[in-house]
């Protein structure tokens, strides 16, 4: 538990609940970043300019984030090219079968009180830690 | 147009939350999910957060017939447990535990300029788009089967 930050990580993740609850609120939809992001794939009138320009607050925020604290960007993990193409893959295509992330599912939907999120949570935080186990402890920490 | 500007500023406080939570970092990730290694809990303190937060905030918001600035809600409706959900989220979380990063954290960490996140991003859209291709295909089989344009297990819920 060297690097445990219990303070930034609640203040972190209520400012993420209270996204979520002001796009509820005023635009009625739910905030689930893998939802938004692939509704820009197969765009429809009316319902693909608020994707977009929420996909341009992230980046927005993550901007000053860079300006402000840009120690909040590191990689930290040793992963090839081949190992991020193939994680990046399996998160595309996982979130869509599934129809949701860790917000969509684990924020927005646990918050509902949803059955199915909460499955899917279960699930996605098992397989993760499958994954990481074989290559922390199998593979020597390298990818 | 006021919708508009309540999504941007939505998708700011979303980031700046990811970035202060430590979810833009991939260790911090990692060590999460690392269980039975040197385990750092952070990531559930940012659960604890969203959800208390959103749980109550929710809750007072559907009291309300409409959104402010659109017609009706958008949210899902289904109860089913079905295997695309198990296989899907399945699928999600290897990637997620091999990669570091989900899509939100993903997103925004695009500012960053790294070139391994400008990969993993563009891996990941991929990834959709492939879905998407898959998915029609399905379709257009079970029109042919059945004649019904859409499967029951194609029906979306987010």
């Amino acid at each position: 538990m060297e690097q445990f930050t219990p303070l930034p990580s609640l203040i972190g993740g209520m400012l993420i609940g209270l996204s979520a609850s002001a796009m509820l609120l005023f635009n009625g939809k739910i905030a689930g970043i893998s939802g938004i992001v692939a509704g820009l794939l197969s765009p429809t009138k009316n319902d693909t300019l608020w994707r977009g320009v929420f996909i341009a607050g992230l980046l927005t925020g993550g901007l000053l984030l860079r300006i402000v604290s840009p120690q909040v960007f590191p990689m930290g993990i040793s992963r090839s090219w081949a190992a991020l193409v193939l994680a990046g893959m399996l998160v595309g295509f996982g979130t869509r079968l599934g129809n949701g992330c860790t917000s969509g599912h684990g924020v927005c939907g646990l918050s509902r009180f949803s059955p199915r999120s909460l499955i899917a949570t279960l699930t996605f935080i098992a397989t993760g830690a499958a994954a990481v186990y074989v290559v922390n402890h199998l593979l020597g920490g390298t990818l | 147009m006021t919708a508009l500007v309540t999504a941007f500023v939505s998708g700011m406080i979303f980031s700046i939350g990811l970035g202060i939570s430590g979810m833009t970092q991939p260790a911090k990730v990692t060590a999460f999910l690392d269980f039975t290694g040197n385990w750092d809990p952070s990531l559930a303190c940012v659960m604890i957060g969203a959800i208390a937060v959103h749980a109550i905030l929710y809750r007072v918001i559907r009291r309300r017939p409409t959104p402010l600035f659109a017609s009706a809600f958008s949210i899902p409706t289904r109860q089913d447990i079905d295997p695309r959900l198990l296989g899907g989220s399945a699928l999600f979380g290897i990637g997620w535990g091999l990669g570091g990063f989900c899509p939100g954290p993903a997103v925004t960490s695009l500012a960053s300029g790294h070139l391994s996140v400008v990969l993993f991003v563009a891996a990941m859209i991929g990834g959709m788009s492939l879905y998407k291709i898959v998915e029609s295909r399905q379709e257009h089989k079970a029109e042919v089967q059945h004649g019904s344009p859409t499967a029951s297990w194609l029906k979306a819920d987010s």
